[in-house]
């Protein structure tokens, strides 16, 4: 395992989140202290051992490709932050 | 002492009492404890007594418990379960105001049985915590000791069944959020296995290990619900084709005969010696009704506590990356949609959330995958063989849900690190996707707090489990003991 070696200004860009500088000081200092304890799994030796992502076999599920009832665009709609249209508003994209 | 849903149901078919009178019971109890308690974010009385009146035209109507298990019985649901027309908010400021458009699974299950759904029940802010402080709204107590936690996350769940608010309420289990709580509180707390129960309309925190389980005042309660609740589900493809077994009747088979694990490494230093005796006891007990206790190893228990929080965080880390202030909850407007996203996080998550985003975020991150996240996963293999080979011994694994009681109200807040640490005991079975149960063990002296016994299940064991936990208190009064005067 790599040295713990955080950046948390990049850390808070790739997960899209705005932090104060005082939270990126507390977390900074939390984070590292998590990231030093989880540093025990270093100690098994892993080779040829499979990962696992889930715990029962997953199997890739498809149905008939039909129409079948869903949401009304109202209903998808009711809890937007802002629309226009019948459709989701956002801050401008394309200049 | 409040009524069990079975005992509800018994007067209910008898016409001893009403639906309506049973939710009025539910809502008086509420005016009398909530201010102390504080179990519930909202309320909508209205909807559960009009649910309520239309169980009892039902019952006079003809409809028996036989074609609808729990018609009439009020069941409270926690805030991150999808009820139509209620509001959604996974105790968040950014979900503030989030109306569901839709029923989850379980909750159109209840229905179809008859269930009147009411209630968000508090928790940590979506389902993150052990302690139910990380709610954006407001601490829930514990109501054997308010200046107490009642544990967490489904710490509203455990609350109000613990305090007689409500007969029985749905939770979710990612690392131990119903089993803790409900050791905490003094009541059942079910984590079915991983695929028993549908997950859709669930909010997700960690898609690969969290279920919703039942918690309630005693084993035979959390057999019909668990059997009202669990099965193969279209709308969740994780969720297992294995028939539901009749839970019920099954409970009443006793341990004898039945072989049971304790685990070497669950009885460690670090074990509250209360706890560690009363769960002595307890084995004793079992012991006495007829099962056989033999001790087995989970050598990699000291491991799973790092390995949840790698894999725990990275799913969350994806999963709350849909709320971005473009479709639904808040948002804190920006000069271009990068900016939006990031206020909108920014200040709509709080403490725990962010941390736990940022650290799966960090282990997710080019240069770390392998290093944190792909080794947490092999370690999860191990875990998960540590149980496989366990069950080859025996039936069911018993031992401490927790290594402590209760703790007090922001004793473990300023350290994160010592807060997860005090999941060990109930992440393993996440990780392993089995199943698990925590039922009332007794309580410590001084103050007097409850004490929860684990029982560890082979994949879809929970019949076992029931039969054992019922076995143990048939023997035992610990579940009808009863916090508030």
């Amino acid at each position: 395992m790599a040295e713990v070696n955080l950046d948390i200004r990049y850390i808070g860009h790739l997960a899209r989140l705005e932090l104060t500088s005082h939270e990126e000081e507390l977390l900074g200092a939390q984070l590292g202290a998590v990231l030093g304890y989880v540093r025990k799994l270093e100690e098994l030796q892993l080779d040829g051992v499979e990962p696992m992502a889930h715990a029962v076999r997953l199997v890739n599920v498809t149905r008939p490709d039909q129409v079948q009832p869903s949401l009304l665009s109202s209903e998808g709609l009711q809890n937007a932050p802002a629309q226009a249209a019948g459709l989701f508003l956002v801050p401008k994209i394309v200049e | 002492m409040p009524l069990t849903i079975i005992d509800l149901i018994r007067r209910l078919a008898g016409r001893e009492v009403s639906a309506r009178e049973a939710m009025q019971g539910c809502l008086d109890r509420m005016d009398q404890v909530e201010g102390r308690v504080r179990a519930f974010l909202s309320c909508d009385r209205e909807d559960a007594l009009h649910q309520a009146d239309a169980a009892d035209r039902a019952l006079a109507a003809g409809v028996t418990h036989k074609e609808k298990p729990l018609l009439g019985v009020p069941i409270a649901v926690k805030d991150l379960i999808a009820v139509r027309g209620q509001p959604l908010g996974c105790a968040s400021r950014i979900l503030d105001g989030f109306i569901s458009p839709y029923d989850a699974t379980v909750v159109k299950r209840l229905r179809t049985a008859g269930a009147i759904i009411f209630g968000r029940l508090n928790m940590d802010e979506f389902a993150m915590g052990s302690s139910t402080e990380n709610s954006a709204y407001q601490p829930t107590t514990n109501p054997w000791d308010s200046s107490r936690i009642p544990g967490g996350s489904s710490g509203g769940s455990a609350a109000s069944v613990a305090a007689g608010e409500t007969f029985g309420a749905l939770g979710s289990d990612t690392g131990g959020s119903i089993r803790q709580p409900a050791a905490f509180c003094g009541c059942v707390g079910l984590k079915p296995t991983y695929g028993r129960v549908s997950r859709y309309g669930l909010v997700a925190f960690a898609s690969s290990l969290d279920q919703i389980g039942p918690l309630a005042r005693d084993t035979a309660d959390i057999a019909l619900l668990l059997r009202s609740i669990a099965g193969w589900d279209e709308m969740d493809s994780t969720s297992v084709r294995e028939p539901v077994p009749d839970y019920a009747g099954a409970l009443d088979c006793g341990v004898k005969g039945l072989r049971l694990g304790v685990p070497r490494d669950y009885m460690v230093a670090g074990l509250d010696p209360e706890v560690r005796a009363l769960t002595q006891s307890a084995i004793e007990k079992l012991a006495s009704l007829g099962a056989e206790i033999e001790e087995i190893s989970l050598p990699h228990t000291d491991y799973a506590i790092a390995t949840y929080y790698i894999i725990a965080t990275a799913e969350a880390s994806s999963n709350l990356a849909r709320f971005d202030g473009v479709r639904y909850g808040r948002r804190v407007e920006g000069g271009d949609p990068m900016e939006m996203y990031c206020r909108t996080r920014g200040q709509g998550f709080g403490a725990e959330v962010k941390r736990r985003i940022m650290l799966g975020t960090y282990v997710l991150s080019s240069g770390y995958y392998d290093a944190y996240y792909l080794r947490a996963q092999r370690v999860r293999t191990l875990i998960r063989r540590d149980f496989l080979e366990a069950f080859k011994r025996v039936d069911a694994i018993v031992g401490p849900t927790t290594p402590m009681p209760a703790f007090r109200l922001g004793e473990k807040l300023a350290d994160p690190l010592q807060m997860y640490l005090t999941d060990i005991f109930t992440v393993p079975c996440n990780l392993a996707g089995i199943c698990g149960m925590s039922v009332p063990c007794g309580f410590t002296q001084s103050p007097k707090l409850p004490v929860g016994l684990q029982l560890l299940g082979k994949p879809f064991g929970e019949a076992e489990l029931l039969r054992v936990g019922r076995a143990y208190e048939q023997a035992t009064e610990w579940h009808r003991s009863f916090p508030i005067d």
